[in-house]
């Protein structure tokens, strides 16, 4: 009897183990998913933050470019939107847009021999391109850190964890690359 | 990744292990040999404790004593804000949590390498003809490969495992020039004692004494090897562009000159082995002995798993076990579960800036990181101070006007006048220059007395950079173009 007692004890034990080391490898995995969405975020501000002194530099050397610089301020305005709904997949499709429209802004400085010779211009666009390769990078983290996360979540046994503890699956960030998509205009 | 790293540490402890024993052996006979037989009491503690004492000071100071040993100079993100971006994108792509110091060895040959026991203290180093000579892809895949080298924890292995090497070295140098120098006489003093304790064990020990040393190395090198090879499969997983790393080896390898700063135990650190860096075209003569894999191979690997069109672990281990005929063995099949191929990213486009441009930007920025002041005179000429100079006046030697050095502390200050420019643009996002420009204009005007009304004359603003007044300014105020400081001009009546 005393031995029967025992093993129940100990298989009580034991599962409860099981549970609470499940909870929290599913805990550890939901904040990395946080901390690399929250350096996302950092490179995301980092390039809003850049894009009224490009403009106002191409400004004024480009002065028939109104439009494509527009466009620019604009979807800067959306993807901070964007970003202040905390979304994911509105803030892909709305930064996607900011990204074709600066590929293309930073296409039309080609014809402006002068602003590419300048310093501030060319600090600019430094920076602007690291923060473009930091975005990338940080997204790559971030969607192995997410499919990690929702793989766990799905699969047995610890979905039963997830699921009773309320664990919710992360969304991939995705940016199109409309860069590829713009053809350049051949002007004779 | 996680797992890759645990079993890196695996094989490596044995290594070590292996190397500690050789050292305690070492000890243990060269002790008995001594005082025969009961002396490898002390030997075994004695090569024991010589070896933690050089550890010790390997773990504390070993990153400091290489970067002295190299002449590497520290440098700031404003010094070169395109080299500190790119460390700064792989820093990100390998999620590492502290940025790696950055330091630069004046020297033309191309090289680079990582050091820091922990990933928490960790510096690159690149020499200033690798940024001169590499475009942006191939500098970052140079700088994710040293990346790699520090997440998968090779630079602690390196360092223990060259401090274990170090120690037998030593041991057994010393006691090789014991025997072979000591004199006739003390050795039939000594000879009492040891001539009579048995010829088996002095010939044993004089043979494992001689290769004790070399058995070190060949372990050393047979890992260090494949840690290269572990290294450009992280460069091509964090870059996602094979190819920037392939060009920049391949450049590497193709131009002339060595590194002038290295010595037997940095040598391996570098990303080409300086003291085998022809293995470019000498085949496989050299590969045992060598701490890198034979350069053409790496290139051969990384450029076949560019043209496959997509990166990961699991690739590049496919890749490199069909050159390597079969051996399979380089990356544990649990390091390359959570590995999902990613497809190879566009070339880098903006890299027009001419060579010569390029040349002199690295000439400043070499100035900038030995403390060299910057000093713009009014004609467009940018004088460089030695941090030395200790005179207060200069001549410019196109236009000849006499301009004052700024002292003390200024020096560190050389970005301001460099970033003047940009500085407004740039810095103001980070938001610090912002707030200070601000502040600053609040705090009222300075004010500087001209002593003639038509001569140049130069003054220090409160902010550390210098201001020129040419004898044609007659305004009263001037804004000081780095700190954005509103100046009063007085004029003498």
């Amino acid at each position: 009897m005393l031995l029967f007692v025992l093993i129940l004890l100990g298989l009580i034990v034991g599962a409860v183990v099981i549970v609470v080391g499940m909870y929290n490898g599913l805990v550890v995995l939901r904040n990395r998913v946080k901390n690399s969405w929250s350096q996302i975020d950092v490179q995301l501000k980092r390039r809003h933050d850049l894009i009224p002194n490009l403009v106002s530099t191409v400004k004024g050397y480009a002065t028939h470019e109104k439009e494509t610089l527009e466009n620019v301020t604009m979807a800067r305005a959306q993807a901070m939107n964007a970003n202040a709904g905390k979304d994911v997949k509105n803030i892909g499709a709305a930064e996607s847009e900011l990204s074709g429209s600066l590929a293309k802004l930073l296409m039309t400085v080609e014809n402006y021999p002068d602003l590419k010779a300048n310093e501030n211009f060319m600090a600019l666009q430094e920076e602007l391109t690291s923060t473009e390769n930091k975005i990338a990078f940080s997204r790559q983290a971030y969607n192995d850190d997410v499919m990690f996360y929702n793989n766990k979540i799905e699969v047995f046994p610890s979905n039963f964890i997830a699921t009773s503890f309320n664990f919710k699956a992360s969304e991939f960030f995705e940016i199109e690359n409309k860069e590829e998509k713009i053809v350049p205009e051949v002007k004779f | 990744m996680w797992e890759l790293i645990a079993q890196n540490r695996r094989k490596s402890i044995i290594i070590l292990i292996a190397m500690l024993m050789i050292l305690v052996v070492l000890g243990g006979l060269i002790g008995a040999y001594i005082s025969y037989p009961d002396g490898w009491i002390y030997g075994v503690p004695g090569a024991i404790l010589i070896w933690l004492i050089m550890a010790l000071v390997a773990y504390n100071a070993g990153d400091k004593i290489i970067l002295n040993v190299s002449h590497a100079t520290q440098v700031s993100k404003d010094m070169y804000p395109r080299l500190y971006n790119i460390v700064e994108e792989m820093k990100i792509a390998a999620s590492l949590p502290h940025m790696p110091e950055i330091y630069i060895m004046n020297d033309s040959a191309m090289n680079a390498f990582a050091t820091g026991v922990k990933p928490e203290r960790s510096a690159i180093v690149v020499t200033a003809g690798l940024i001169e000579n590499l475009s942006r892809d191939e500098l970052q895949g140079v700088i994710a490969h040293e990346m790699g080298h520090i997440i998968n924890r090779d630079v602690a292995f390196m360092t223990f495992a060259g401090v274990l090497m170090g120690s037998i070295n030593i041991i057994s140098h010393t006691f090789l020039r014991a025997i072979f120098f000591t004199s006739v006489s003390r050795r039939g003093k000594l000879g009492g004692k040891m001539g009579k304790s048995n010829p088996m064990l002095f010939l044993f020990t004089l043979v494992f004494t001689i290769i004790a040393p070399i058995l070190a190395s060949l372990f050393y090198f047979a890992i260090s090897r494949k840690r290269e090879y572990l290294a450009d499969a992280t460069a091509a997983r964090l870059t996602r562009y094979p190819e920037g790393l392939a060009s920049a080896l391949e450049k590497i390898t193709s131009t002339a000159g060595d590194v002038a700063y290295y010595n037997k135990i940095t040598a391996p650190m570098f990303i080409i082995n300086p003291l085998y860096s022809r293995d470019l075209t000498s085949g496989s003569s050299t590969v045992n002995f060598s701490t890198h894999p034979p350069t053409h191979e790496r290139i051969r690997i990384l450029r076949t798993l560019h043209g496959k069109g997509h990166v990961s672990m699991r690739e590049y281990q496919s890749v490199y076990a069909n050159h390597r005929k079969g051996d399979s063995s380089l990356i544990p099949d649990s390091g390359l579960k959570d590995n999902t191929p990613t497809s190879i990213r566009q070339p880098f486009a903006g890299d027009t800036q001419s060579h010569k441009k390029t040349l002199r930007e690295v000439g400043d920025l070499l100035m900038a990181a030995n403390g060299f002041y910057f000093l713009p005179c009014s004609c467009g000429l940018n004088i460089k101070v030695p941090p030395e100079m200790e005179k207060k006046h200069i001549q410019c030697p196109r236009c000849g006007t006499a301009l004052t050095v700024p002292s003390i502390g200024s020096q560190q200050n050389f970005s301001q006048n460099q970033m003047s420019q940009l500085g407004a643009i740039v810095g103001a996002v980070a938001g610090g220059t912002a707030t200070a420009a601000t502040t600053a204009l609040n705090t009222g005007p300075l004010s500087f007395t001209k002593k003639s009304a038509d001569r140049w004359e130069t003054f220090t603003c409160s902010c550390g950079s210098p201001i020129q007044l040419s004898p044609l300014f007659k305004a009263r105020q001037i804004r000081c173009k780095s700190c954005r400081k509103k100046i009063t001009i007085n004029y003498p009546e």
